[in-house]
């Protein structure tokens, strides 16, 4: 009999540890209990969608109604991975049945390169072709499959040449999209050259396709006017605003750009949603029609960028403790064919270079390598969990240099006082909180105990082995460029006392939106039902950044509650000469649906729905902004030092594995999370966040292979190839907590801290665990390499290097 | 175009669509149907997952389905239904409850075909109690992709909604439109388009030979990719899936072997429990076949008719012996399964035949099966490579040993250099050293996206050392729990 889940088979016991559960018995009770009793930021309240989710209602782009006579479009896309454009004869295509418009690169009115940063972009291949997946043209039609199918028509000569695919070597002839970085802390030479002992190592970090399960999809209306209204799946509507505007030629206060939500993001639509949106505004505007492009999903593959593979090396010196005093860790981005956001990721790689340990004396080198391949982009972490790869890789390594455990190398190496100082000049606050949070989680998981049985049952079982890992996360909060920590959010309270919100980030379904109104509902004193929240604009919120780098509700929710309190002191100003002689103006407070205070020994409320109607009447604004900027941040790129991070957050996982050592297969028996969230805004939403972002980690490191042939097309095009987990590699025993008590040391959002990404790199510890089963068969003695993703191949291959044959 | 009825959600409805049109598609685009919604149009991803009812003994017996790529047309007679048909006058199914207060939606693109797959079960369970068990849990849910939750919250609203109270919808029992006696060749505007629907395996050789050009199609679950990832467009199409004579397993003595006929249009789900009977390794593969929306369309006859080199039923069938029977209007003919694979996707079925039915003999006394397959994930996954293993030990020495591997060569194949080293042997070293040489003059395998060739030699050698351990040493643990069946 398999067992699948730890649920015994006995769905009796399993359905009443779940009744317990949501009855509050259990460890998971506090995200469900009294849901619905609970309606301000610190509760769990639902997600705002999440009926209309269920029931289908909830619309995503491909399910807004358009017009009878909308055009829909298809892309062509270069079938070579590098070449020059010979020629693109499109007449075929022109004619075929249901065509209204081909555009090409001369068709582009304004600007052709769509660079959201730098340039390299263009939004068509003029001549020179990058990556396989490029656009060469677009072609619109009265359905789809009539566009789809004339794209087949299209005549294209390229003339190929070799396409660069190996990011070492093009590192070596220095083929980069941007100049290397480099930190540097004390003198990492010196330190190598007086080194009790030397650990050194090398590790392939794969790529992730973002796979959100709704594909790039846009639709795109021409106004009145000179131009176009745009509805987009996009974290980042003011760019695609800037970049339409800038395509087509017209002031950016022309084009409108809609988010409702998207159906996942990741960061696959931080940057790359824009050129779809360009294409599209492009043919609304030629023809005066309202256009759809949606890319089917193998398109999408190929034509968009992933999280960066990296090549990176470490050379660590250590003490015989196996504390690290100091060394060089060099990692190299394979960025695709252009800068994108590389620049920022790679950095963001090199920031994490050290996760959470102090390095010592170290230089971290950062090279951001080209090569022709879709540009790489965004994803939850943003190189920050390819940073961290390395420096666990070493830990594992220098653990069985010198024999010991590795969670207590780990713990050896940790921040701690007298060794607070990261290698790019941040010193690390809340240390202690990293200890007490992986002290506090090496017991609830009952680790030693478990080391001692996985030893045991390894000692008696040849094929089997198990392995057990923590690994701890330290991750920086805020964007490292420094303009986009900033947001604004628009408030308007309507005069029967209900309320909307807007701000400028975006609700891709990590639960940004209900954040934001339960932080109003909170700051007004009224119920979440009073408080909604509408499609994200760029004409009610301007000049916002991207939804990303964890920041949605650090940023937007502040910009809300300043618009909310100054709402409030308006009407509390008013409420004051208003409504009564002597009412008590410092002490008043908005709580329940009333506005109360004193006045004398007594109290006078109002409730809101008359206060709103009164102010009104008494021409008081019942609409306010507010903004947003977080304080204290700085990073001198020239120097590589500064504070780039306004706080970090914490968290760590254990897991334990069993590999077949023969097959290569493998299975995770059980996880266990402590994650520091500071003072939760919802703790169901953050469990969510935390919950999903391991197994997505966990994807990432173990099932999900991009792979390309060797003419830089990617073969791993859809989800036949391409293996997100599924609902079989939930670890039958999940034990997943918040810590709890401990705020943010930083005055964020109510003492919270951003959740979107951090828990992404708790996954790492399954990687680590299985070199933990692999290295038990040479008696822990070596540290078996083990690049990512660990696939059965990858498990079975390495462990054929070291294990005794039976045959 | 043909003219089809059925029910959605309890309503009758009766539309004109093409043959290749997928009920994905008119729902979407015909109906203005958007709960459904496209995931990947290659039934993959679970997101566009609906419901598709069939009246048993007065109630609906109801199977989750792909609709990207299940053909419209096979929904005559049939009562479909989707996330929009769930809730009532405000009342949400428990599935839809469920999910809310365990929040086990995020982003909310997958959640109307989760919700569907938790219909189905929860249909299931209600109609025919039984215990909820983790298998069962996974094999609902296994074929639906969620990339933000990690699943935990969507296992427990799969616990939680059998214990919220249900008032059963009168509709979801509604009786079906009146489904036409043999639907024959419906022929549309332009007479070289057509789509037939035989009932009987007469009609269906006089179509095939009148139309050898046509394509055949049974649960779709390949041939539809040609549509939505190829741009194919078939103007003429013949569905297998009504033909009775398709549709039946019978108890047959053949050649001097007791066996199963097994029909070719029989599907996955519906071969269960006679394997779960009779083989249960090959049971135990079937689970690891697509996903649960996939084993209720695809059919044995359309894996074996792909003739894909990593199908996952013809190396069991391979090494158990199998026979097909091909037929046409000139009558049947008989072969061995392995006469049948040619060469890559090329068969011995000729332009007027179809594959009627597959001939299973009855494991002998002492026979063993097993079957491993290797994949990037467990569940929903293509194999890298898949072997099958039947043998049975007489007096110490491997007796009848037949092997056969998917995904080594071009065609399912048996590994007959394999098959030579182990017979008659002793369970030793030596002889299965000599079989893991044997491998090499039996496969030299190629490098895809599922494996390297590499490692696909080296797993094939290292089953072979598994399948050694095993007979040599029963206490070891050579498999893990998951896998292990």
């Amino acid at each position: 009999m398999r067992t699948l889940t730890k649920l015994d088979g006995d769905s009796s016991r399993a359905r009443r540890e779940l009744h317990d559960h949501i009855q509050g018995a259990g460890p998971l009770a506090r995200h469900t209990v009294d849901s619905k009793g609970m309606r301000q930021a610190g509760s769990a309240s639902f997600h705002e969608s999440a009926e209309k989710h269920v029931t289908g209602k909830a619309a995503y782009i491909d399910d807004l109604a358009v017009p009878a006579d909308a055009l829909h479009v298809a892309l062509g896309l270069s079938p070579v991975a590098h070449g020059t454009l010979t020629q693109l004869d499109l007449g075929k295509v022109k004619e075929a049945l249901g065509v209204v418009d081909v555009i090409t690169f001369h068709e582009v009115p304004g600007h052709t390169d769509i660079g959201p940063v730098f340039p390299g972009d263009p939004i068509f291949v003029d001549q020179e072709i990058s990556y396989a997946g490029q656009c060469l043209f677009a072609v619109a039609a009265t359905s789809l499959q009539a566009a789809r199918r004339a794209v087949k028509l299209a005549t294209i000569s390229i003339d190929e040449q070799p396409a660069s695919l190996d990011p070492v070597a093009a590192t070596e002839r220095e083929e980069f999209v941007r100049p290397t970085h480099v930190q540097t802390r004390g003198d990492w030479q010196q330190a190598l050259d007086q080194a009790e002992q030397i650990v050194e190592g090398e590790l392939f970090v794969g790529g992730q396709e973002h796979f959100y399960l709704e594909g790039q999809a846009c639709v795109v209306h021409p106004t009145e006017d000179e131009g176009v209204i745009v509805h987009t799946s996009n974290q980042h509507p003011s760019e695609t605003q800037k970049l339409v505007a800038e395509v087509l030629d017209i002031p950016f206060h022309a084009v409108t750009v809609e988010v409702r939500r998207m159906g996942g993001g990741f960061g696959g639509k931080e940057t790359q949603a824009s050129p779809w949106a360009c294409i599209a505004a492009i043919i609304a505007r030629r023809t005066g029609k309202t256009v759809r492009l949606r890319l089917p999903r193998s398109e999408d593959m190929r034509a968009t960028g992933k999280r960066h593979p990296f090549h990176n090396r470490y050379r660590l010196a250590i003490d015989a403790e196996g504390v690290i005093q100091g060394g060089e860790i060099t990692v190299i981005g394979d960025c695709g064919y252009s800068p994108d956001l590389s620049d920022a990721i790679v950095d963001r790689a090199m920031f994490h270079a050290d996760n959470a340990y102090s390095l010592g004396d170290a230089q971290v080198v950062g090279h951001r390598t080209k090569t022709h391949t879709a540009s790489n982009t965004a994803f939850r972490g943003f190189g920050g969990p390819q940073g961290m790869m390395i420096i666990e890789a070493a830990m594992d390594d220098i653990a069985r240099q010198i024999g010991e455990d590795p969670l207590t190398v780990r713990k050896r190496n940790f921040y701690r006082d007298g060794r607070e100082m990261t290698h790019y000049g941040q010193q690390v606050d809340q240390r202690q909180l990293l200890h007490t949070l992986v002290e506090t989680l090496e017991s609830d998981s009952d680790y030693w105990a478990r080391r001692k049985e996985v030893s045991d049952f390894n000692a008696t079982s040849p094929v089997i082995k198990k392995g057990l890992a923590l690994t701890p996360v330290k991750f920086g909060i805020s964007f490292t460029a420094q303009h986009l920590n900033q947001a604004g959010a628009l408030l308007h309270v309507y005069t029967d006392g209900s309320v909307m919100i807007n701000h400028g980030g975006t609700e891709m379904g990590q639960g940004l939106h209900t954040k934001i109104c339960q932080v109003v509902a909170r700051e007004l004193g009224l119920d979440l039902e009073k408080v909604r929240i509408t499609a994200t604009r760029t004409d009610k919120v301007p000049n916002t950044s991207p939804t990303a780098a964890s920041s949605g509700a650090d940023l937007n929710g502040m910009a809300a509650r300043d618009a909310a309190s100054k709402l409030r002191e308006r009407l509390f100003d008013f409420a004051a000469v208003h409504f009564a002689e002597g009412l008590d103006r410092e002490g008043m407070r908005l709580e329940e649906g009333m506005l109360v205070a004193g006045i004398g020994e007594s109290e006078r409320r109002i409730p809101w729905g008359e206060l709103v109607q009164t102010a009104y009447l008494n021409r008081i604004s019942l609409s306010a902004k507010g903004f947003y900027a977080t304080p204290l941040i700085h990073y001198d790129r020239s120097i590589g030092q500064g504070r780039p991070f306004y706080y970090f957050a914490f968290g760590a996982a254990v897991a334990e594995v069993s590999v077949d050592t023969l097959s290569g297969e493998y299975q995770v028996d059980r996880v266990d999370i402590l994650h520091d969230v500071g003072d939760s805004l919802n703790p169901a939403i953050d469990i969510g966040q935390v919950e999903g972002g391991f197994i997505q980690g966990m994807g990432w490191l173990t099932s999900e292979e991009l792979k390309w042939n060797d003419k830089g097309v990617l073969v791993s095009d859809g989800p036949a190839t391409y293996k997100i987990p599924t609902f079989g590699d939930l670890p039958p025993i999940f034990n997943v907590a918040l810590l709890e008590g401990h705020p943010n040391s930083m005055a964020s959002l109510y003492r919270s801290k951003a959740v979107g990404e951090p828990p992404f790199m708790l996954g790492m510890c399954v990687w680590s665990a299985l070199r933990d089963a692999l290295s038990s068969l040479t008696d822990y003695a070596i540290s078996p390499h083990l690049d990512t993703p660990a696939t059965p191949e990858r498990v079975m291959l390495a462990a054929n290097a070291i294990r005794k044959k039976a045959l | 175009m043909a003219t089809i009825a059925f029910l959605l959600n309890g309503t009758p409805q009766r539309c004109s669509v093409s043959p290749d049109t997928s009920i994905l598609t008119l729902l979407r685009e015909h109906l203005a149907q958007t709960g459904t919604k496209e995931g990947c149009a290659s039934g993959d991803c679970g997101t566009c997952t609906v419901a598709i009812g069939e009246p048993t003994a007065g109630t609906q017996r109801f199977t989750s389905a792909n609709a990207c790529i299940t053909p419209a047309h096979q929904l005559q007679g049939r009562h479909l239904v989707t996330v929009e048909g769930l809730s009532e006058k405000g009342h949400l199914h428990p599935a839809q409850e469920a999910m809310i207060e365990c929040h086990g939606s995020q982003c909310g693109f997958c959640t109307p075909g989760i919700v569907m797959s938790l219909f189905t079960l929860h249909n299931d369970l209600t109609q025919r109690p039984s215990p909820l068990t983790p298998e069962r849990l996974e094999a609902a849910l296994g074929g639906n992709l969620c990339r933000c939750t990690g699943y935990r919250p969507i296992r427990d609203a799969a616990l939680l909604m059998n214990d919220i109270a249900y008032q059963r919808p009168l509709w979801f029992d509604a009786s079906q439109p009146a489904s036409k006696s043999d639907s024959q060749t419906t022929e549309t505007a332009e007479p070289a388009s057509f789509f037939a629907q035989p009932t009987s395996l007469a009609t269906l050789t006089q179509l095939r030979q009148a139309a050898p050009q046509a394509r055949l199609v049974a649960g779709g679950t390949d041939l539809w990719l040609e549509i939505t990832q190829r741009l194919a467009t078939f103007d003429q199409l013949i569905d297998v899936s009504r033909v009775a004579e398709l549709l039946t397993i019978e108890e047959a003595l053949f050649e001097n072997q007791t066996g199963w006929w097994i029909g070719a249009g029989m599907t996955y789900t519906q071969l269960e429990p006679l394997f779960e009977a009779n083989f249960p390794a090959f049971a135990h593969l079937l689970h690891r076949l697509g996903s649960q929306q996939i084993r209720n369309r695809g059919t044995l006859g359309g894996n074996i008719a792909n003739a894909s080199p990593i199908g996952d039923t013809p190396p069991v069938l391979l090494a158990l012996c199998a026979q097909i029977e091909l037929a046409s209007v000139t009558g049947k003919r008989c072969l061995a399964l392995e006469d049948f694979f040619l060469d890559y996707k090329k068969t011995a079925l000729a332009a007027d035949e179809v594959i009627s039915r597959i001939f299973v003999p009855q494991p002998v006394e002492g026979c063993q099966l097993r079957v491993w397959k290797l994949s990037k994930r467990r569940e929903d996954d293509i194999s890298a490579l898949l072997g099958a293993f039947s043998y049975r030990i007489e007096q110490g020495s491997l007796r009848d040993v037949r092997i056969a591997f998917g995904g080594m060569a071009a065609i399912p194949k048996r590994a007959q250099a394999v098959e030579t080293a182990l017979e008659g042997c002793t369970i030793s070293v030596e002889a299965f050293r000599a079989a893991q040489q044997a491998l090499e003059n039996d496969f030299q395998p190629m490098s895809d996206v599922r494996g390297s060739q590499h490692y696909r030699q080296q797993a094939a050698k290292n089953l072979l050392e598994r399948l050694y351990i095993s007979l040599s040493a029963p206490d070891h643990e050579v498999m893990l729990h998951a896998y292990a069946h």
